[in-house]
């Protein structure tokens, strides 16, 4: 890697592995100085915004859930939120009780994929989960069974876990029977005891330090860790309803990636497990608490990597809110409330596993959607990604191209995008040029 | 990843993506403990949403997820072609277009401008494909996401060298052997369960509400294996009997599977009578 003035070098891998959907680094370094960050999602636009215009209100739910295959309750989630607010419905009780416990289920699934089979293998040097069960089988095994907990409360109120299809305005298609839902209990007790387990796991990991000065951004609710509500909270007592979302989140288009790029008034930000961790972290539950007393971590984390504790504390907290919403639940006497169909124009944001996901729908006199917009939490950390990384390469010049290109991928995985909610192929490609 | 003794006589697997939302990859990773037990019964040779170890071809066993939408991925699927013995699609996108096969039917160039200031930077066809509109296709797995458990017994079939077949009649039919009360009957839904292709376990009916298709037409009901589904007579049923304006019977069919031969008819009939 030895370099004479003004050569130009490109290292490419050919795709960042562990993660969803198809993606491309490109890095430029001019004279030992990393220049230019460009993180390119290549996925292709599947154009979900437009094919819902003209669809009934009730076919929202089947089909934003086809956005990702990995969050699709989240999808849903926002969906509903926003054309009830259109309806003038607020869906509460035991209702809005079983809304929160399948995303928390959701939670658990999504984020022990990530934490056990995406991310674990980079701390402890594996290619996949698959290799590191051959070392590991007790863990790897630990860790597709909480997953399973996790789809087992999906499958249970949804049908399935992946593209649940009971969701709908107003309710759920059916709601289960108490005895179908105290029978989920033993596996999450021991789940539980499982995510504790978790924690203590990766919290022995050995971390890069990087320190950044995160805005981060998440809901707020008055009394509880945010799922379905709350306010946007961000740096400097900005709180806003999703309402303002867009006088102070804006979209726009770089030319490298076919995601847009989202910015709070100009600036880069974070979301997900992280940012709710320091936003929220006085409405976690008693072992949840304990877990990070116990393993000494200090809040608030400015540390991406610090992103596979977050999400292993909101495992547990997700399984000790389930465990409650279990014990208390008494079925409705509707599985969903009626609707009266208006029209207007509703907006809500709701906490999917990677973060805050804006919906916007305008709906006409029949229930037919006349305009829709999607603001997923990928294209808003994608600035994020690029500055962290900005932060961290200087460290990595030194390295030979691949470990340096590996060292970023390690980087992006920290943020467990969804691609294919942006919009896999990670080719990372480092341009040097002038001396290294 | 690692290999073990006799690694030579596995058979190798990858796993590609096109246009898809990952639902049908995660599938796989749902297996859970079959999960490790395939990864021993088989290499995981290539499979990047779960292995950063990508070992370059040929495969024994490609299962395709993802339906093509941009000329680069109408190339990258004939080098997977060449390099493969068995190709399977996995899901509605690969095997029908997809939820994505919307566009279709529309302006793709007003789309990209509704969502992109710059369109011109965006990669994409105007329309969106299955997999065996561009290369020869050995067995198809429906379903919008895939049913693990038919993944599994395909899988199992192929080691055992048992050419792979499974069910191909109606969700109704499901429905009936698991005594489900019909929805279409009893609440005067319009459900698709009389056209749509079992292997789900009629879990919409089960949940007290409508099928909308998303394992694709059914064969043969009346007349035969590999014939289409009588959608005509259903959606005949839906208007007269359910009441639904055109414009909702062609919606019916116009979903997720909408790009199949036999639901894009009779929704392209529905849609000449809106
Ligand atoms: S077929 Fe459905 S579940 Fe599978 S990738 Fe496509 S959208 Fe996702
Ligand atoms: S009942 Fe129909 S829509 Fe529902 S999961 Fe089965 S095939 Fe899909």
């Amino acid at each position: 890697m030895s370099e004479g003035p003004d050569q130009i070098r490109t290292i490419a891998v050919d795709m960042v592995a562990r993660v969803e959907g198809e993606g491309a680094l490109r890095v430029t370094v001019k004279d030992g100085t990393v220049r230019d960050v460009e993180l390119k999602i290549f996925e292709p636009p599947r154009f979900f915004e437009a094919f819902l215009q003209g669809r009934h209100y009730e076919e929202v739910p089947d089909i934003v859930a086809r956005i990702c295959g990995i969050c699709p309750i989240a999808y849903q989630m926002s969906a509903v939120h926003a054309l009830e607010q259109i309806f003038g419905l607020r869906v509460e009780g035991a209702l809005r009780d079983l809304r929160r416990l399948i995303y928390c289920g959701e939670w658990i699934e999504s984020h022990a994929l990530h934490v056990y089979l995406l991310q674990a293998p980079d701390f402890l040097g594996y290619d996949s989960a698959i290799a590191m069960a051959k070392d590991h089988a007790a863990v790897v095994t630990r860790g597709l069974r909480l997953k399973k907990a996790g789809n087992a409360i999906m499958t249970l109120l949804g049908g399935r876990s992946v593209h649940p299809v009971s969701v709908k305005v107003g309710g759920f298609s059916r709601v289960p029977l108490r005895r179908e839902l105290a029978a989920l209990k033993d596996e999450l007790l021991w789940a539980r005891d499982a995510a504790v387990e978790t924690v203590r796991w990766v919290a022995s990991f050995e971390v890069p330090n990087l320190d950044m000065d995160y805005n981060c951004v998440a809901l707020r609710h008055p009394d509880e860790y945010p799922l379905n509500e709350g306010q946007i909270a961000a740096a400097a007592g900005l709180q806003v309803s999703a309402h303002e979302f867009e006088h102070h989140f804006t979209e726009h288009q770089v030319p490298y990636s076919n995601a847009l790029h989202c910015t709070l008034q100009g600036s880069p930000y974070v979301v997900g497990p992280l940012a709710r961790l320091n936003w929220n972290h006085e409405h976690l539950t008693p072992l949840a608490k304990q877990a990070l007393a116990d393993n000494n971590i200090a809040l608030p984390l400015r540390n991406p990597f610090y992103g596979i504790v977050a999400r292993s504390i909101e495992i547990l907290y997700a399984l000790e809110e389930s465990l409650r919403l279990v014990e208390r639940y008494e079925p409705p006497p509707l599985s969903a409330a009626p609707i009266t169909v208006r029209s207007g124009i509703g907006m809500a944001c709701t906490e999917a596993p990677r973060g805050i996901l804006y919906h916007r729908y305008e709906v006409d006199g029949d229930g037919v959607i006349r305009e829709a917009k999607i603001v997923p939490p990928t294209s808003q950390n994608q600035s994020s990604i690029e500055q962290d990384l900005r932060r961290f390469m200087p460290r990595l010049l030194h390295l030979p191209d691949k470990e340096a290109a590996l060292a970023c991928e390690r980087v992006i995985r920290c943020y467990d995008p969804c691609i294919s909610c942006a919009t896999h192929f990670l080719n990372l490609e480092i341009r040097r040029e002038g001396r290294a | 990843m690692s290999k073990p003794e006799g690694e030579s006589q596995r058979l190798k697997l990858g796993v590609f993506k096109f246009a898809s939302c990952d639902g049908c990859q995660l599938s796989i990773l749902n297996l859970e403990e079959d999960l490790l037990a395939l990864g021993q019964a088989l290499d995981i040779a290539y499979f990047p949403e779960a292995s950063s170890d990508m070992e370059p071809g040929p495969y024994d066993i490609a299962l395709v997820e993802g339906s093509i939408t941009t000329a680069e991925d109408a190339h990258r699927i004939l080098s997977v072609r060449q390099q493969t013995k068995v190709l399977i699609t996995i899901g509605a996108c690969a095997t029908a277009g997809g939820i994505q096969a919307l566009r279709n039917w529309a302006d793709v160039e007003a789309f990209k401008q509704a969502v992109y200031p710059s369109p011109e930077y965006i990669q994409s066809l105007n329309t969106s494909t299955p997999i065996s509109e561009h290369v020869h296709v050995d067995f198809e797995l429906w379903g919008c996401p895939i049913d693990k458990g038919q993944l599994l017994r395909v899988i199992t079939d192929l080691i055992a060298g048992v050419q792979p077949r499974l069910p191909a009649d109606s969700v109704c039919l499901e429905c009936k052997r698991r005594g489900i009360v019909c929805v279409l009957v009893a609440k005067g839904l319009p459900c698709l369960g009389p056209v749509t292709r079992t292997g789900c376990g009629a879990i919409c009916p089960g949940m007290g509400r409508d099928c909308y298709g998303c394992f694709g037409p059914s064969e043969g009901a009346r007349k035969g294996p590999g014939l289409p589904p009588n959608t005509a007579s259903l959606a005949r049923h839906f208007h007269g009997g359910l009441q639904l304006i055109p414009i909702e019977v062609m919606r019916r069919f116009r979903g997720i599977n909408g790009y199949v031969s036999s639901f894009r008819a009779e929704s392209d009939t529905w849609e000449k009578k809106t």
